[in-house]
């Protein structure tokens, strides 16, 4: 509410207290990983390390074939992922978009049904695994997270709403086909649209677990975020990861509290770098997905 | 006169040209619309056609068309265990609990944020609220760990044991966890509802204020008589849309938050982890199928009485 300049100390004051509760968990993760594992076993997870240690990270560096693995797998999943279902995803919505396409009712209908009905886990894991035989492949990471009907229609509001009609036209006047104009004119004027979405669909790919936990048994295609579940889950994993790194050297304890927290600063680190500057268009993204749907 | 007549004669021809030669000509729409139907086809289409398995006694050697129909005995299997009604009531007293305490904080941020004069404190404030919303439930769930793991926790060595409690091995304690698991669900997501409803009051009239202050009304007045009523229809569709999937669970949460523990199934088991658990743990399909329908089917139904609701206050926040 205007007019005033200075705002209200106590609402400073309120708002900083849940900023800091959104970070905090980060602050006591990144501690547990930066402090001597003897003083962790003693004292247990504080915010402040009595005494500091890099051990964790020498470990993980020691076995970085685990997680540089795990990465390369989210890396190749997510940036295939992405551009494949951001080209999926607009050439849908243009065809949508398109006034004179006769098929357009049709396939708004055949779109919307899939955002009304979902046929539920145990049919769409057999389609995967028992007519597509894609478990235990990439594959199974990357399909299922290509098209979505929610982005779709923002697309198809997008392709509508900002790309006059009139230009459409004088290009087809002008000789350009459909594929020409949706290449060299759609594409070209729709990057906002395609960075908005191409952020969201980035982020969900990135933060996919949970089709690797259904589909997903072979270690090698382990990404990162379902590498740090087992690693959490599963103390023995933990215990594998770090014998990997210290096999033959005669460390009798090993850190594995800081370990299992360094791996996670691993995974959280580069996101939270890039963080603040994507945020522009995350934040944008949120609001736009509220007003259509 | 003669070549209007010609024109429209042509026009008539042209008009009742088959939708086939329309179609043709437009096959390239098509071909650019392709992918996208072919993988809604196998994503979303393929198992719907499945749900005819919750009627069939799912045998992986006979094949699924080999398995024997048992009718319904699925379904009476599932609601004989009393297993339905708890998953289902966990299902919607969360998703319940998790509306109402978001939507309130969420809109109390709103306000505050939208206090903030200083534009820089105004971006921090908002970048750090939302970044719970960034990061993957894997890792909140070592976030939580960080807080409850029984032996170093900071919450049992910390709080609980300077205080003189007896420590408590989370992991294994029932009780908690209808608060455990609203906390982080309200950590995680607050930040995403307050910065919809952010942008609603800043879309409000400034004129309103102003005409407010002109007449001596406060800053209490002005939020319940001007910011609330004007942002009224964006916290009921978003309210509708909740309750559209009240059926739903945030399986990532109810998973990731509790480490999959056994021992917290009695308060935190909700429809899609057992659909999960029956499904790859224990390997019953019966009662996977069955859930899952059942999940389905009233979902449907919720989303299209939502929807018609919704339709009723702004059209263009409907669905269709």
């Amino acid at each position: 509410m205007p007019t005033k300049k200075r705002t209200n100390p106590l609402i400073l004051v309120v708002l900083s207290l849940f900023s800091l509760a959104c970070i905090i968990p980060f602050w006591l993760v990144l501690t547990v990983s930066i402090s001597d594992e003897n003083e962790v076993l003693r004292n247990g997870y504080s915010f402040w390390p009595e005494k500091f240690s890099f051990v964790a990270y020498q470990y993980l560096i020691q076995d970085s074939g685990t997680i540089v693995r795990a990465y390369g797998v989210s890396i190749f999943v997510t940036v295939v992922g992405v551009i494949a279902s951001l080209f999926v995803t607009s050439a849908m919505a243009y065809s949508l978009s398109r006034r004179d396409f006769p098929l357009r009712g049709a396939l708004s209908i055949y779109i919307l049904i899939t955002m009304l009905f979902s046929g539920g886990l145990l049919p769409w894991y057999l389609v995967y695994t028992r007519l597509l035989h894609v478990q235990d492949t990439l594959l199974a990471l990357i399909i299922p997270g290509l098209i979505g009907g929610f982005n779709v229609i923002i697309m198809r509001t997008f392709f509508t709403t900002s790309i006059p009609p009139s230009l459409i036209d004088s290009a087809q006047i002008d000789g350009a086909g459909d594929y020409r104009t949706y290449f060299s004119i759609i594409l070209p004027l729709s990057l906002p649209v395609m960075a908005t979405i191409g952020l969201f669909i980035t982020v969900s790919y990135w933060n996919d677990w949970f089709t690797s936990l259904v589909f997903i048994q072979n270690e090698k295609l382990y990404s990162l975020q379902y590498l740090l579940n087992k690693t959490l889950m599963n103390a023995s994993f933990l215990q594998t990861i770090a014998n990997k790194a210290y096999s033959s050297t005669a460390q009798i304890t090993q850190p594995l509290e800081s370990i299992r927290m360094a791996m996670a600063m691993v995974a959280i680190g580069p996101l939270v770098l890039v963080f603040p500057f994507l945020q522009k268009y995350f934040v944008k993204g949120l609001t736009v997905g509220a007003v259509k749907g | 006169m003669a070549s209007v007549e010609v024109l429209e004669a042509n026009a008539a021809v042209t008009r009742t040209k088959t939708r086939k030669g329309k179609l043709w000509k437009h096959r390239s729409l098509l071909i650019l619309a392709l992918p996208g139907i072919l993988l809604m086809f196998i994503n979303n289409y393929l198992p719907m056609f499945g749900i005819f398995l919750a009627f069939k006694d799912l045998n992986y050697t006979e094949g699924i068309w080999g398995s024997k129909w048992i009718g319904l005995n699925n379904f009476k299997f599932l609601f004989a265990s009393n297993d339905a009604w708890r998953i289902i009531r966990h299902t919607i007293f969360y998703n319940l609990a998790f509306l109402v305490i978001n939507t309130v904080l969420a809109i109390f941020l709103a306000i505050l944020l939208n206090e903030v004069k200083n534009r820089v404190l105004s971006k921090f404030f908002q970048s750090t609220i939302i970044l719970p919303n960034f990061i993957s439930m894997v890792i909140v769930g070592y976030l939580v760990f960080g807080f409850l793991n029984p032996e170093l926790g900071f919450v049992n060595k910390f709080i609980l044991e300077p205080l003189g409690y007896e420590p408590v091995n989370w992991y294994a304690a029932p009780e908690h966890w209808s608060y455990i698991l609203t906390i982080v669900n309200a950590w995680k997501n607050v930040g995403y509802a307050a910065i919809l409803y952010l942008a609603a009051i800043i879309g409000i009239d400034q004129e309103y204020y102003e005409a407010a202050l002109i007449d001596g009304a406060g800053r209490w007045k002005q939020m319940t008589k001007i910011t609330i009523p004007l942002i009224a229809p964006v916290i009921i569709v978003l309210t509708l849309l909740a309750i559209g999937r009240i059926f739903n669970a945030d399986f990532g949460l109810f998973y990731q938050a509790t480490m999959a523990s056994g021992m917290l199934k009695e308060t935190t088991d909700v429809i899609d982890t057992y659909v999960y658990n029956a499904l790859l743990v224990t390997g019953d399909t019966g009662l996977a199928s069955s859930a899952g329908l059942l999940q389905s089917v009233v979902g449907f139904v919720l989303i299209i009485s939502v929807n018609l609701i919704v339709r009723k206050f702004s059209k263009e926040n409907a669905l269709f």
